[in-house]
């Protein structure tokens, strides 16, 4: 390892954790500051305001936001992360943690199926623009590329329950995964199908051939690891709009994952809930981009010297 | 005409009558958007037919009439003879034979084809102003930042790149939520295209400041800068370069938009009943049960799909559609 990689992964890590700070604490601001707590619900019908103010400093929201958010973060230091209002009582941090594995779950297996198909794909459709699976795949993909992943879901929700190809059932994970891959597949194919044209085109590809090398050789060696570089580049956009994707999808399909648990919790004015699904947000995106980064740099050591 | 401009037409078109559907909709739709018809929960579409054993007619349908409320049974009685551009809207039937559902009728009995024609004022309209706002803020900041250069081009773009990592629908849900939770339709309006202007701002200021800071070192800015311009006139200089990038992003933008309302309504943190919206609309879809007995209200769904694929045609151009998206992710990773 170069000490200019090992550089770059500090920077890297450095500019992670003050991602996942800045998050946090604005999440935990911004639910703050929102008219109503996690007592107004409780006390909307006008129960005694004396037990509201009791319960509201026995959750400590009677402080001011500064002190509030420094006790936050101290306990964040412990692992400790409050407990739930909502779910009675519940620690934030196995709450958290359990939905946002769900998440991981399913981000990850959506990511994986759009890249062993997409990828593919795009390889096939940029060798041949003409060929055979190119006039399938190419209407196709721009039908999918336009699909944004609630309609997607919807779609493929009325599907399985004519058809019964897929279960509806909640916790399944098959169709909430194909809802959220199938336009993100789509879009690594096209990307896929240009960089390919582009590194076909390219002279040292050119010279292989005159040395050659067969088509397929070419193509799946010398012209996929050419395309690779522009690819990898994407992922690290991706893995945001798998989170607002996921996000969608878990709701329509009733997944239980994080998208679901902060959408209650906002609901429900809990704070603490918030902020520990804006911090575990915050880590598995840190976490996506973080990996994305070095696979990048990797492949194309220009971008340790930029970022 | 080549495939890729026939493509490219016909996107057009159907955006063209997007516009036109909810420009007119006061004027198209059968009914009022909010009327609940009794007997009328779920009742299927209405079929236009001209053709029956008597032979051919001018086009009518058949009056429904409620057989089982339980199972949503409806049968089809005597033909009905549609008015056309008469009781104030384009096609009509008598008072009598009961409304006119040519797109069915939702859970409430309303008429779907008004509210999705009322619907698309709403969600269009607020994809737009949307965009409007972030393109405005992105064209100032991304305009100040590559005009300036140094401290303030980092701590802007710092605070670009922040925004630009959060899911967008992660954060749209946090800034509604910390609003009060019922607020009027034209409230709503105003808050969610803020909010979209505020999470879609830094695509096109990550853009702008790419091109400003290049034209930065032309002749005409180095002449500007010696005829005495300060920053803000310069910018003003500079910006026009970036036309044609804007208008690709306002493209790109709308469709992301519009998914972005259905999406924020759907969860009931947009607009909220009775408004039509198209993602209220869906929200009454969620059900799996209700989908498959009435496919119909999952009519949002397919003219959302239609309007993003049309954009798509659209902006696809020359280069075949689709690409724009990745064009701009890979754009995003190279600056």
């Amino acid at each position: 390892m170069t000490s200019a990689f090992a550089a770059f992964l500090v920077r890297r890590f450095v500019a992670a954790i003050v991602f996942v700070t800045l998050v946090s604490a604005s999440a935990f601001t911004l639910t703050r500051l929102a008219p109503g707590d996690a007592t107004t619900e409780l006390f909307a019908n006008g129960a005694s305001a004396v037990a509201q103010v009791q319960l509201r400093a026995q959750l400590g929201l009677d402080r001011p936001l500064v002190e509030q958010l420094g006790r936050w973060f101290a306990g964040v230091a412990r692992f400790d992360l409050g407990t739930s209002s909502h779910f009675s009582g519940l620690p934030v941090r196995a709450l958290v943690a359990r939905y946002a594995l769900r998440t991981v779950e399913l981000a990850a297996l959506a990511l994986l199926l759009a890249t062993m198909v997409g990828l593919p794909l795009g390889i096939v459709t940029g060798a041949r623009p003409r060929g055979a699976v190119a006039i399938v795949v190419t209407p196709l993909s721009v039908a999918l590329v336009s699909c944004p992943p609630m309609i997607g879901a919807l779609a493929l929700l009325l599907l399985a329950s004519t058809t019964g190809w897929l279960s509806t059932a909640a916790g399944d994970i098959a169709l909430p995964a194909l809802a959220l891959a199938a336009p993100l597949a789509a879009m690594l194919e096209r990307l896929q199908n240009r960089a390919v044209r582009e590194a076909l085109a390219a002279p040292d590809l050119l010279a292989g051939a005159a040395r050659g090398l067969s088509g397929a050789r070419l193509l799946w060696v010398h012209a996929a690891r050419r395309s690779l570089r522009p690819v990898l580049g994407v992922y690290g956009i991706v893995i945001g709009s798998l989170f607002s994707g996921s996000f969608v999808v878990e709701i329509v399909t009733a997944w239980p994952g994080l998208g679901r648990l902060m959408y209650d919790a906002l609901v429900s004015r809990d704070l603490f809930l918030v902020a520990g699904c804006a911090l575990a947000g915050a880590v598995c995106l840190a976490c996506g981009n973080f990996i994305a980064d070095v696979a990048r740099a990797l492949a194309d050591p220009r971008v340790q010297e930029a970022a | 005409m080549s495939p890729a401009s026939l493509m490219r037409g016909a996107g057009v078109a159907v955006l063209t009558v997007m516009a036109a559907l909810a420009l007119f909709a006061s004027v198209l739709a059968p009914n009022p958007p909010g009327q609940q018809f009794a007997n009328r929960a779920y009742a299927p579409p209405m079929r236009v037919q001209m053709h029956d054993a008597a032979g051919w007619h001018a086009p009518f349908v058949r009056r429904q009439v409620l057989e089982d409320r339980l199972r949503r049974r409806f049968a089809v009685a005597e033909p009905v003879a549609l008015h056309w551009f008469s009781h104030g809207t384009f096609v009509s039937v008598a008072d009598p034979d009961g409304p006119l559902l040519l797109l069915g009728a939702d859970a409430l009995g309303r008429d779907v084809l008004s509210r999705v024609l009322y619907g698309a004022r709403l969600s269009l309209g607020v994809s737009l102003a949307g965009v409007a706002g972030a393109l405005l803020i992105g064209a100032i900041i991304g305009g100040l930042a590559g005009t300036l250069g140094g401290r303030i081009d980092g701590a802007l773009m710092f605070v670009a790149d922040f925004i630009l990592v959060l899911p967008a629908a992660y954060l749209v849900l946090v800034l509604r939520a910390s609003l009060r939770p019922v607020l009027t339709t034209p409230v709503v309006f105003g808050v969610m295209a803020a909010m979209f202007a505020f999470a879609a701002w830094p695509h096109v200021a990550r853009g702008v400041r790419a091109i400003v800071a290049g034209e930065r070192r032309c002749d005409y800015a180095e002449a500007a800068r010696a005829a005495g311009a300060g920053p803000v006139r310069l910018m003003w200089q500079l910006l026009p370069a970036s036309r044609s990038f804007l208008l690709v992003e306002c493209v790109l933008l709308i469709p992301a938009l519009l998914a972005a309302e259905a999406t924020i309504s759907f969860l009931g943190l947009g607009f909220s009943e009775p408004t039509p919206s198209w993602g209220t609309m869906l929200s009454d879809a969620a059900s799996v049960s209700l989908m498959t007995e009435a496919p119909w209200i999952l009519t949002p769904a397919v003219l959302l799909f239609l309007v993003v694929l049309a954009v798509q045609l659209v902006a696809g151009d020359a280069a075949p559609a689709g690409t724009l998206l990745v064009d701009r992710a890979a754009r995003q990773v190279r600056t």
